[in-house]
């Protein structure tokens, strides 16, 4: 027997599935219950105590949702994961466990709009500080760390311009603040990025999108990467203080180095209540078994589509990493050399018109606010999701009015191709 | 031995094949870790006996407390301490002086004492430290997938359905030694910079 790793595909396929002991089955179950039986009072109580190994109720565990879990951890390289109903939820149960009134995030300003807002408005109410930095400038997170700076947050590839963020130098801030580095790794997918492999203490995603890959389920995940000593001067109670509803055990204590993603599961997802359904945890387990194969053609698509569209006549430019000269071609290299991911803009010479113009001429492409799908999606955010703003702040977001978002699918790229150029012509 | 990192197989071979496991430090307190490392033990059929001289006279789960290895009376396979770090070094002195030594030292989460691995590992001891031994068996098993844990494992082979007292097959496929490349990395810088 040899500790050899095995490869991400065969990882993909068979991390945390085992035949079902009981009926033999194949595929990982459907454990659609609410509730599991206990052996007897001794049973209850200790798995109540978090002292022995098993199921009680499925909003703090359920036995499809753990294949997931498991799975995504071995991609992502964690010691463990949770599973919870979707990416916000992932972030709210993960910043729960950090911060208390009057703490701070300090996050990268590029992000997935609708994180913006979760951090601006939603966690304001409970007295959660956002501290913003600029991910193209891994020194403006270092001048704004403070002493009530509780984590650092970025994207690893970022929604929506497809941007490459410099994991290792904000990890290298984090380390010396004390603090750990939570990376949002849902455009990457940990076939194209691991970002525990750079220093990424944390790792959230929407599994809503290429790790499910269908557009069909909503979920999240938190992979613990055990790099962080939670213990070291107090600062985070919740994992090295006795937990009083669970007769004064120490998190971390008891645990060691999977304490976090324990504390999200039986602090925050037992509390806060957003569990995956097995439902939604057996079609994402099925979509992350092709992951690999579906996120390469994903990533070929993209690059003829950007490729493509980087010398039509109707466009003004397009925002690809991987094209040779985007600014953000060699950190593409470096942290994700199989490809650039599947979510890019570009922009229209013709402005907003054109945008809107060009959405309704497409046939193929989809005209939704998703991303990561099988099928080829395209939004107009001055006309949709960022028309709210006015015209410089929607500047400033990456969403000017003659900015396209597309999320390439795995069609095949010539139809893809023909659609656009038939649409920018219309 | 590289003490920031265990090769699967090293545990493997150590919880495959220790059949009786002293356990100083062992509380008859039911939230304590101890306790429920103690039970889970016992459960998967170790011959588990609990050292504490502040509990002499009870038992835990059925099994009368000693005060010290000295008294245990009969041969040990392993010793489990669950003391802090600055108190490792006169158990395994202890140990050492056993006829027949034990063949395992298991220092539980959290603690470390080298100068003492050193000193059983110049003994011909095993020494495993700051690991859990319920965690270890708990994820070499799968048992502990249930909680998301990375189990490092993979198997296509149909697992039986655990029962009472028995013993889980440690042998699935590993993969990666230690606790995952980043987690023992981690280890090893702590170690580094105390
Ligand atoms: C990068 C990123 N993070 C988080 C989310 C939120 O995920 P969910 O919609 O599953 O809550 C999204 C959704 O678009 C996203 O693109």
């Amino acid at each position: 027997m040899t500790d050899r790793l095995p490869g991400f595909s065969t990882l993909a396929v068979h991390a945390g599935a085992q035949p079902d002991p009981t009926t033999g089955a194949r595929a990982t179950p459907i454990y659609q219950t609410t509730s599991f039986v206990f052996n007897d009072a001794d049973h209850a109580a200790s798995l109540f105590g978090l002292q022995a190994f098993g199921n009680i109720y499925t909003r703090i565990g359920n036995p499809t949702n753990a294949v997931l879990e498991e799975r995504v951890a071995a991609l992502e390289g964690g010691t463990a994961a949770l599973a919870v109903a979707s990416g916000h939820a992932a972030q709210l149960v993960v910043l729960q466990q950090l911060m208390r009134p009057g703490d701070e995030v300090l996050a990268a300003r590029k992000l997935y709009g609708g994180s913006i807002n979760q951090f601006t408005h939603a966690f304001k109410a409970f007295g959660w500080n956002v501290a913003w930095a600029d991910p193209d400038d891994a020194g403006s997170f270092e001048r704004a760390v403070t002493p009530h700076t509780k984590a650092i947050f970025i994207e690893s590839i970022a929604n929506p311009a497809g941007s490459i963020t410099d994991i290792e130098a904000i990890a290298a801030i984090a380390r010396n603040a004390g603090v750990p580095l939570i990376v949002d790794n849902t455009l990457a997918s940990p076939y194209l990025i691991k970002p525990i492999d750079h220093g990424a203490d944390i790792v959230v995603h929407s599994a809503t999108k290429f790790l499910g890959g269908h557009g069909n389920s909503l979920g999240g995940i938190i992979v613990d990467a055990g790099t962080f000593d939670w213990a070291k001067d107090n600062k985070y109670p919740m994992l090295s203080e006795p937990r009083p509803e669970y007769h004064g055990i120490r998190i971390q204590e008891t645990f060691g180095n999977f304490a976090f993603a324990i504390a999200c599961r039986v602090l925050g997802l037992r509390d806060l209540g957003p569990a995956l359904s097995p439902f939604n945890a057996f079609m994402i387990l099925t979509g992350i078994e092709t992951l690999p194969l579906r996120m390469q053609k994903h990533c070929d698509n993209a690059k003829a589509v950007a490729e493509f569209l980087s010398t039509h006549p109707a466009v003004s430019a397009v925002n690809y990493a991987g094209l040779p000269g985007d600014r953000y071609n060699n950190l593409q290299r470096k942290y994700a050399p199989k490809g650039a991911g599947a979510v890019f803009t570009f922009s229209l010479k013709g402005g907003y018109d054109a945008g809107v113009n060009l959405v309704s001429n497409l046939k193929l492409f989809s005209h939704l606010a998703n991303v990561g799908d099988t099928r080829s999606l395209v939004i107009h955010p001055a006309s949709t999701t960022h028309s709210q703003l006015d015209d410089a702040a929607k500047v400033k977001s990456g969403a000017a009015p003659d900015v396209v978002r597309l999320s390439i699918g795995i069609e095949d790229k010539e139809d893809l191709i023909e659609d656009l150029d038939q649409a920018l012509r219309a | 031995m590289n003490h920031d990192a265990y090769d699967d197989n090293y545990i493997r071979s150590i919880l495959n094949g220790v059949k009786s496991i002293a356990m100083v430090g062992a509380s008859p307190v039911n939230v304590r870790p101890s306790y429920f490392a103690f039970k889970y033990l016992a459960q998967r059929g170790y011959d588990m006996i609990p050292v504490n001289p502040g509990h002499v006279g009870k038992a835990l789960m059925g099994k009368p407390f000693v005060a010290s290895l000295a008294d245990i009376g009969r041969p040990i396979d392993m010793i489990d301490i669950f003391r802090n770090s600055s108190h490792i070094m006169p158990v395994v002195e202890e140990a050492l002086k056993l006829s027949p030594p034990p063949k395992v030292i298991w220092m539980q989460l959290g603690a470390r004492d080298d100068a003492a691995a050193e000193k059983a590992e110049a003994a011909g001891l095993k020494v495993v430290m700051n690991r859990c031994p319920k965690i270890e068996y708990g994820r070499l098993s799968s048992e502990i997938s249930w909680m998301g844990v990375n189990s490092r494992t993979l198997s296509s082979k149909r697992a039986p359905v655990p029962t009472q007292g028995m013993r889980l097959s440690l042998n699935r496929t590993s993969f990666g030694g230690g606790q995952t490349a980043a987690s023992d990395r981690a280890a090893k810088n702590k170690t580094e910079s105390t």
